[in-house]
């Protein structure tokens, strides 16, 4: 058995993507600022003096344009991984991304593949405004071609990137800035990987479900520790992974608790999480002694100040007030 | 060294014959595509080439097939037919059928034939045109000698995603050979009221990238001019601009019935003069590669060739209901049901 290593979220992205552009001379890497720069979150520091030029491609700051010409050479059969410096900026991309990227397999009926990886952090940092802070990964679920996942921990991101670049489909690898310091136990092993479509509990329990992915999930854990002490046993459901999403995790977990709050620091309204709650609701209604609850981020664009983005984002509070309204 | 290299350039008369031929092709075939939308068998937007024949052929001719690549926009039926795609297959999926190109499931705008090198047949105008680039990065990185050949209309070198690329192109030394076919209309917006500057080959010198303006309604000029900045782009591995003037003599699509709102008559019956068929008509007759019976005969050998394809395409299925929910992944499937 392979042992375990402790690492930060942002060690074991990079260590994921290093031992996979080993393993295949196809895959290389493209983005602003990711090479000589080393990446403004320095998920990429010291590949470019490893892989160079070649395979560490420096792009100038035209998303659409490095997003096209990435989906082309993945459509020649090379396994791009393109990195928006924020997510908020692969909006310029959106175009090239839904109306291309995502086409290519189905218009051409199977006879092209588009094996890429979009990635970077998207949902709020520490005082990004309003303009670098956006939650996106709904907007990408929305769409059928694209494969969107959302780890959590560094496990989770070591795993499923390896499986996002051998994956033959665009996938987009919805990461968050406040995770890339999370710490945690990744499995030493190369050949690690987390298939999609695979929800997994983080904490068990017999009173509610608390459900999120990403960021959210650890403010979910953090609101079961709050419940612990009301001597109210939340289940934590991490979702992962939104398209392909495993419904049959989350309502076996609804099915047991009878109870569901839904996490997520997309904007309330018309985010992911609705679109998991109306499943819910759908699906597990005569299971369920409560309706089920949305807890979103605020249907504001992200202001600037610290105590009012701290306003916007939920935390553990918003979750507790939540539950206390189920009862 | 300029005799030799004039010698290279000349066709011989099957050559002239081949273009020819290939030029007719594409004219009955689009012909009859506009009888199948007449006729509701064809649906969508549909886009024909008939005009611009002289412009496929020349380049089709220029490049390996089968191993360089060709992506267009959505005017796309004659890149594909000259690729040596099926054209049984290509008309099947303009009339949404089973046996089309992709299942009946792009249409006229979107036929693909990756074996041959076409990598489509794309809707957005400009949109394709980094995907293209794309191509050419690949081929830069293992090395393989293709060129790709990036095809766009005159409204498409407006795009903002088209700048970007030539940027990059130029940047990273790719062999793309970006070419705008200026048939002098965005859809229904004359050029000079859509670009400020109408001769659209200068816009790859703020890149760095070699470009010029070359004419596309004579199939032998543009075979040579083409021929030439294939070669040049395959030795020297960098981007190339061609602005290739032209003219379409059928709308912008099938639904564009009222040509007299962007161009007059006069205007039309003035380029129908040059009509790139005729012209090479002219040729062969006075090279005594042909006569008018034989003009005749091939002219009636292509028109029964096209019925047949025709009524193959017309005769077979279209998709079974099922097939929708096939090919958006290649490994999984969506949600089924509204």
């Amino acid at each position: 058995m392979a042992g375990s290593i402790e690492m930060t979220y942002r060690e074991a992205l990079h260590k994921s993507m290093l031992e996979e552009m080993d393993k295949n001379a196809d895959v290389f890497l493209m983005g602003e600022d990711i090479g000589r720069y080393e990446g403004t979150f320095k998920v990429t520091k010291g590949l470019f003096p490893k892989y160079g030029h070649r395979r560490v491609i420096d792009t100038p700051i035209t998303e659409a344009g490095f997003a096209g010409i990435a989906t082309g050479a993945a459509m020649a059969g090379l396994r791009p991984i393109v990195e928006f410096m924020t997510m908020s900026f692969s909006i310029l991309a959106m175009d090239q991304i839904i109306n291309h990227t995502a086409k290519v397999h189905y218009m051409t009926n199977g006879e092209v593949k588009c094996p890429i990886v979009f990635r970077g952090p998207g949902g709020a940092a520490k005082q990004l405004s309003a303009q670098h802070s956006h939650s996106m990964e709904g907007w990408y679920a929305h769409v059928p071609g694209l494969k969107v996942v959302c780890p959590a921990t560094p496990a989770d991101i070591y795993g499923m990137m390896k499986t996002a670049i051998d994956d033959d489909n665009p996938v987009i690898v919805y990461e968050n800035p406040g995770l890339y310091t999370v710490k945690g136990i990744v499995p030493d092993d190369p050949e690690f990987k987390i298939p999609f479509g695979k929800a997994q509990i983080l904490r068990e329990g017999k009173d509610l479900s608390l459900i999120g992915y990403s960021r959210m999930t650890h403010v979910n854990l953090a609101t079961a520790e709050l419940l612990a002490k009301e001597g109210i046993e939340a289940e934590v459901v991490d979702v992962r992974s939104l398209l392909p999403l495993d419904t049959e995790t989350i309502y076996a977990s609804v099915r047991k608790t009878h109870r569901a709050v839904v996490v997520y620091e997309d904007w309330r309204s018309g985010g992911f999480g609705a679109e998991i709650a109306s499943r819910i609701g759908e699906d597990c209604f005569d299971d369920l002694d409560a309706p089920v609850i949305r807890v979103g981020g605020l249907n504001v664009p992200m202001p600037y100040a610290r105590v009012l983005e701290l306003q916007c984002i939920p935390d553990e509070n918003d979750v507790l007030a939540a539950v206390h309204k189920l009862k | 060294m300029a005799k030799q290299a004039e010698k290279k350039n000349l066709e011989s008369p099957a050559d002239l014959e081949q273009y020819y031929r290939d030029m007719l092709f594409i004219r009955h075939f689009e012909e009859k595509c506009n009888v199948a939308y007449r006729q509701g068998k064809a649906g969508g937007y549909m886009h024909v080439y008939i005009g611009m024949e002289a412009l496929a052929v020349g380049w089709m001719h220029s490049i390996r097939k089968g191993h360089d690549n060709v992506i267009t926009a959505y005017r796309d039926h004659a890149h594909a037919l000259l690729l040596g795609t099926d054209p049984v297959a290509v008309m099947a999926e303009i009339m949404g059928r089973k046996a089309g190109t992709a299942g009946g499931k792009g249409g006229s705008m979107h036929i693909y034939d990756p074996k041959n090198g076409m990598f489509g047949g794309w809707g957005i105008v400009g949109g394709h045109i980094p995907l293209g680039a794309g191509l050419a990065f690949a081929s830069k990185y293992r090395e393989d000698d293709k060129v790709t050949l990036n095809f766009m209309g005159d409204g498409a070198a407006n795009q903002g995603v088209v700048f970007e690329t030539f940027n990059m192109a130029s940047l990273y030394e790719l062999p793309c050979i970006f070419i705008i076919e200026n048939n002098e209309f965005a859809m229904g917006t004359r050029l000079e009221y859509h670009a400020a500057d109408t001769e659209l080959w200068k816009r790859g010198a703020p890149f760095g990238i070699k470009s010029e303006r070359v004419d596309g309604m004579d199939a032998l000029q543009m075979k040579k001019d083409a021929q030439r900045i294939v070669d040049w782009v395959r030795k020297e591995q960098k981007p190339y601009l061609v602005e290739v003037m032209t003219y379409r003599y059928s709308g912008h699509g099938a639904a564009d019935n009222d040509r007299q709102l962007y161009r007059t008559k006069e205007e039309e019956a003035e380029n129908l003069k040059r009509d790139p068929i005729k012209r090479l008509e002219a040729v062969l007759i006075e090279r005594n590669i042909a006569n008018e019976e034989k003009l005749e005969a091939i002219d009636a050998e292509i028109q029964e060739i096209v019925e047949k394809i025709y009524a193959e395409a017309d005769a077979s299925p279209f998709p079974d209901v099922e097939e929708v929910y096939d090919n958006i992944y290649s490994d999984m499937t969506v949600e089924q049901g509204h």
